[in-house]
């Protein structure tokens, strides 16, 4: 064997280039869209509470299989069927070193309720909290609710002092009245974020003080995230070693990352629920130029429903990894029931409907579609717009990253003829989906649906940007919250859920499969509701 | 003098100087072949196309993802295999190419204008007037193109609403594709004023005392205009190309209208998956334009550059 001095001194010069920053501990890691906020009351979006959940807690948290956890709370029991009292964990401290007490609930429970936090419903209004002592808290509703904290996996605890010292006020969803809270955070959770720039990328390190050390097999030390928008970018990412998890993965890479030998594709179905929301509350339809909103009608809806071929769009752009919907829930929600059906793909039957409506000629609106939100979003809407087109109906894609593509179609804008969401329901239970999404959303019954003085106020429907309204539907999810037997509930629950679709009160599409690509040797559990549980990860060593 | 005895234009074209150095190069004769029969086909798109992409009517979403017709699993109707909307990518590619020919040519023509005008005025009045513009040229020049079409593009973005904003998106790659060009333009044009504003036949048009607009219309801009005309084709190139880049970036043209850049970016998303085509077609049609744009401009530089004949 030859000794060559000149070639082996490039050999060490080279491997001394190879950025030894990815081994074992730096989880580096991709979405399509960044986090919108570090402040976890200001917008309920997946993607942004489930990071959220990694630097801040809740009283419980959901388990991989998504089962109820505690977490801040130890323990929990019920007084009395109002008055529920939980035992707080004594070892808990934010990540400025402040402990944590259940003052620091007290104040969570007032901020998440004032101003305009979007988590609201996660605790009535008329709720009382009482600090019983530095480690007990109690919760005294003035109505028996069986599912109190069933949402509160993503409702997370604030430090009240530092809120205080930095002076961060209520929760607001203006852009240009940014809080401390917005770009810092000081939660309990594993993770403590190191930098943060918006869009660009976040550096988080591992919380020496975590009260749940050794609980978890977890053994990453920092974490990277840089938000990639490009799926073929991200895909390419993975395949060359330079990320070690990406999410989503667009359902026509799925194969290609399977034939990679450096990673491996995890998926299943999610919760999620993808639906088109139809503007039913506006007098003037956006985009259409009419003096009249057409979406009120009842038959136009139908429609509109019926001109979508969903079985197309299932195998052909999502190639079979989706389930079509014919509910608002997913499998596996409570209530959730396979007696409902699809109303039928019918171009012939959605054409009559319009003519008998009036409009037979079709009619014109503004079709809000994000490009880096949801599985083949982008895709999707191209495909509805076209097919709607079929029965003459002008759906005008409008194509738009997360943060502007929210900002049209949330309170207060509202501008959208149609629009493309997901829904996760928090609790996994059909009752926050009936309360958020179908309940009318006004301050009273006689004040106007989105009324611009009361926006506010709105709780019940609080995501119900389309206005859909029917007080048969208030008063049954009203019952549905209160209602302890389980029997009961659950027929008031399919009551409610035949008189929407009877209604076309939304039109649902079907629940994607989430695909996450993986690097060799990462291991990860994935959840059906797309929450990264970084406490799960383990890197090689 | 009758049309009969004067010889027709193509042959006095054809016997030029030009005429004889277009002929003796077989690339170039491609390259015009090529270019023509593209923006002839681009042009006649609403006619020669098979379907009109921008009829959301006839889009199946049936027929998405087809590979070109002589791969397998290739339908005749689709020559190059279809998007996955279902559009047909030779029509796509058609009027994507027109989209793209229109801005490209578009942007050049109001770059020269602008280019030309203030060009003339600065090499011929000198002085303040002078300083001043080529001032203005040169902070223009030190912004690289893709720079000041992003600039405008946010400006515009912030100012307008969204649906304005979509309606103005090809005004917007104009606007910002000819604020690139126009100062390579105005550069050329005053130096060569210059030189053309002492010569004899200027000085007689003073003498006989025509104005200053007159001159420079009538007698300098035509002996300035060889070079301009350089400028203007290999520019026309780099027009498209931005276009192209701009919407890649997704801040061109809307989703939905097909021209060169968006294409290219949707087949981008399908790289990793084998249908190649979405890429592979649309990109190579961007590159043979361009390629042929500039191998014309370069044959006109060489006819028109007296230092090279």
């Amino acid at each position: 064997m030859t000794h060559k001095p000149l070639s082996s001194l490039c050999l060490v010069t080279a491997l001394a280039l190879v950025p030894f920053a990815s081994s074992a501990q730096t989880l580096r890691f991709a979405a399509q869209g960044d986090a919108v906020t570090m402040d976890p009351y200001v917008v309920e979006e997946v993607f942004t509470s489930g990071f959220l959940g990694n630097v801040y807690e809740g009283l419980i948290r959901r388990a991989p299989d998504l089962s109820i956890q505690p977490a801040l709370a130890e323990s929990w029991e019920l007084l009395s069927p109002t008055h529920w009292r939980f035992h707080l964990r004594k070892d808990v401290t934010f990540h400025d070193g402040t402990p944590f007490t259940a003052d620091d609930v007290i104040y969570s429970a007032e901020r998440v309720r004032a101003g305009a936090s979007d988590f609201k419903n996660r605790l009535a209004a008329d709720t009382e909290v009482v600090a019983v002592d530095d480690h007990t808290v109690d919760f005294i509703t003035t109505e028996p609710n069986p599912i109190l904290h069933y949402t509160w996996a993503n409702w997370y605890i604030m430090n009240r002092d530092w809120a205080e010292a930095n002076n961060i006020g209520n929760a607001d969803k203006a852009a240009a009245e940014e809080s401390y809270a917005t770009l810092h955070e000081n939660g309990t959770g594993p993770f403590r974020v190191e930098t943060r720039e918006p869009g660009v990328k976040t550096t988080l390190t591992a919380y020496d003080g975590w009260w749940g050390k050794g609980s978890v097999p977890m053994n990453i030390s920092d974490v990277e995230y840089t938000p990639v928008p490009n799926a073929a970018t991200r895909v390419a990412a993975l395949l060359s070693e330079q990320l070690d998890v990406v999410f989503p993965i667009s359902v026509q890479d799925i194969a290609r990352i399977e034939a990679a030998p450096n990673a491996g594709i995890k998926a299943g179905p999610e919760v999620r629920t993808m639906y088109l929301t139809m503007n039913q509350w506006r007098d003037t339809l956006p985009g259409s130029g009419l003096e009249e909103n057409p979406l009120k009608d009842r038959r136009v809806r139908e429609a509109i429903y019926r001109a979508i071929d969903i079985e197309t769009i299932h195998a052909r752009i999502l190639r079979g990894r989706a389930t079509p919907a014919a509910l608002m829930v997913a499998p596996g929600v409570n209530g959730y029931s396979d007696t409902f059906k699809r109303y039928d793909y019918d171009v012939e039957r959605s054409k009559e409907l319009l003519a008998e409506a009036g409009y037979a000629d079709g009619f014109s609106f503004t079709f809000q579609c994000s490009n880096n939100m949801y599985v083949n979003d982008e895709a999707i809407c191209l495909a509805v717009s076209n097919m709607l087109a079929k029965v003459g109906i002008d759906a005008q894609a409008n194509v738009q990253a997360k943060a502007q593509y929210l900002e049209a179609i949330l309170a207060p804008n509202m501008d959208f003829g149609m629009a493309m969401l997901g829904t996760t329901p928090a609790s996994l239970d059909s009752h926050i989906a009936l309360y958020s999404l179908h309940m009318c959303p006004r301050a009273d019954e006689n004040s106007a649906i989105w009324a611009p003085e009361d926006q506010g106020q709105i709780i019940a429907g609080k995501s119900n940007f389309g206005g859909y309204c029917n007080p048969e539907i208030d008063r049954l999810a009203n019952e549905i919250l209160i209602e302890t037997d389980e029997d009961k509930r659950n027929a008031l629950i399919n009551e409610a859920w035949t008189i929407t679709t009877e209604d076309v009160a939304y039109l649902p599409l079907h629940q994607t499969w989430a695909a996450w690509g993986i690097r060799d040797k990462v291991d990860l559990q994935i959840r059906a509701d797309n929450v990264f549980d970084w406490r799960y990860v383990v890197m090689p060593e | 003098m009758t049309p009969e005895q004067r010889p027709n234009l193509f042959l006095r074209a054809y016997d030029s100087d030009a005429g004889y150095k277009f002929r003796r190069s077989p690339l170039t004769v491609l390259a015009g072949l090529i270019l023509v029969l593209m923006i002839g086909a681009a042009m006649l798109a609403p006619w020669i196309a098979p379907f009109d992409p921008f009829d959301k009517a006839s889009i199946d979403l049936f027929n998405a993802l087809i590979p070109p017709a002589w791969q397998s699993g290739g339908d005749p109707a689709f020559l190059l295999g279809t998007d996955d909307q279902g559009r047909d990518l030779f029509s796509t590619i058609l009027y994507g190419t027109r989209t793209s020919v229109f801005v490209g040519a578009i942007s050049v023509a109001l770059a020269v204008c602008a280019g030309v005008t203030f060009g003339l005025i600065a090499g011929y009045f000198g002085g303040l007037v002078d300083a001043v513009i080529m001032r203005i040229v040169d902070i223009q020049m030190t912004f690289p193109a893709i720079m000041v079409a992003l600039l405008i593009d946010g400006v515009t973005r912030s100012f307008m609403t969204r649906d304005q904003h979509s309606e103005m998106a090809i005004v917007v790659i104009i606007i910002a594709m000819a604020l690139s060009i126009w100062p390579q333009v105005a550069r050329t044009v005053r130096a060569s004023t210059m030189v053309e504003k002492s010569r004899e036949y200027v000085l007689a048009a003073q003498v006989i005392g025509r104005g200053s607009g007159a001159i420079l219309a009538r007698h300098i801009l035509p002996n300035v205009m060889g070079p301009v005309l350089v400028i203007a084709t290999i520019n026309l190139g780099v027009a498209i190309l931005g276009e192209a880049t701009l919407s890649f970036l997704g801040l061109g043209i809307p989703a939905g209208e097909p021209s060169l850049g968006t294409l290219i970016r949707i087949g981008n998303d399908f790289i990793f998956s084998g249908e190649r085509w979405m890429l592979i077609y649309p990109g190579l049609t961007l590159a043979l334009l361009v390629l042929s744009v500039n191998l014309l401009g370069d044959w006109l530089r060489d006819v028109l550059d007296p230092k090279l004949r």
